[in-house]
């Protein structure tokens, strides 16, 4: 129940955060990512700000090993630098730069009734339950041939 | 250059800040990473047992703009970009966050706080691209 609590409330202060900080507004984001006009570099500062104290949250919460009710820590394992990270990310940094929006301001642009907003997230949704029915099928389809090829290296 | 009239280096680092404790909070207490794309597409993929504080999170996220509004005025929003390019972008975003593990906040924020150096190719990938766009939608192709 906690845990929900806590979730409930670190999603509501982020979202004002985000407000605050300007990040709501695409013109703010696409002014940051227009290296080459008049260019508005407070969306550093956005991010400057969030690490400066995320860098701290990091540090003790690796320092203590675990959460602060002793439950475990769930943080990401992967270390390789593959493909898939380098080809996703341009492909959300091209959508980023045409509408100025990524996933978080959108949810709160959108909840505020923004029309576009709405017909973004929309289109984002859409394209994260595309991408889920893909990977199930490819799991489906590679787990076969994993098992031959483990059979051969047994072989 | 900079533009100077349009920059807000107080609201800005203040929001950020503001942004990084609600990061710390989920991280301290509920030990999980404030990454929207991934918590939003967790509740997609519909794993079981892992569903509740992701509905959390979003709920909350999505309660922001009307508390703020019950408390003043939201701030204003431009939005130039039509509806076709908005539904062609949502759907780059969508498909390209899921694939790469992260967005601004997953990769950018949490990934960069915590060292990661799979998040600051990530974050380097998707700023250097995204102003790639920009570039070509306001300087080449006009």
């Amino acid at each position: 129940m906690l845990i929900l609590i806590a979730a409930l409330l670190s999603g509501l202060i982020f979202g004002l955060g985000l407000i605050l900080s300007g990040m709501t507004d695409p013109a703010k984001v696409l002014a940051f990512l227009d290296v080459a006009g008049s260019w508005d570099p407070s969306l550093a500062l956005v991010m400057l700000g969030a690490i400066s104290i995320g860098f701290l949250a990091f540090r003790a919460a690796k320092q203590r090993g675990q959460t602060l009710l002793s439950a475990p820590l769930h943080l990401p394992v992967s270390h390789t630098i593959d493909r898939r990270l380098i080809l996703g990310s341009l492909l959300f940094g091209a959508g980023w730069g045409l509408a100025g929006l990524c996933p978080g301001p959108s949810l709160v642009l959108a909840a505020s009734g923004h029309s576009g907003a709405i017909i973004f997230m929309m289109a984002m949704l859409l394209g994260m339950i595309i991408f889920d029915r893909l990977e199930k099928y490819r799991q489906a389809v590679s787990k076969p041939n994993d098992r031959q090829q483990k059979n051969i290296g047994r072989e | 250059m900079i533009d100077w009239q349009s920059f807000t280096p107080v609201s800005a680092f203040t929001g950020g800040m503001i942004i990084g404790l609600a990061t710390a909070l989920l991280l301290l207490v509920a030990g999980r990473i404030a990454g929207i794309s991934g918590i939003v597409g967790g509740l997609i993929e519909l794993r079981k047992g892992d569903l509740a504080w992701r509905a959390a999170f979003v709920i909350g996220l999505l309660l922001a703009p009307w508390l703020w509004r019950w408390l003043g005025e939201l701030p204003p929003v431009h939005v130039e970009t039509s509806y076709a390019m908005l539904a062609l972008a949502g759907l780059a975003v969508g498909v390209g966050t899921r694939y790469g593990s992260g967005c601004t906040s997953g990769h950018g924020v949490c990934g960069l706080s915590r060292l990661s150096p799979r998040s600051v190719v990530a974050t380097i990938s998707f700023m250097a691209m995204g102003m790639c766009v920009v570039y070509i939608i306001r300087h080449s192709l006009s």
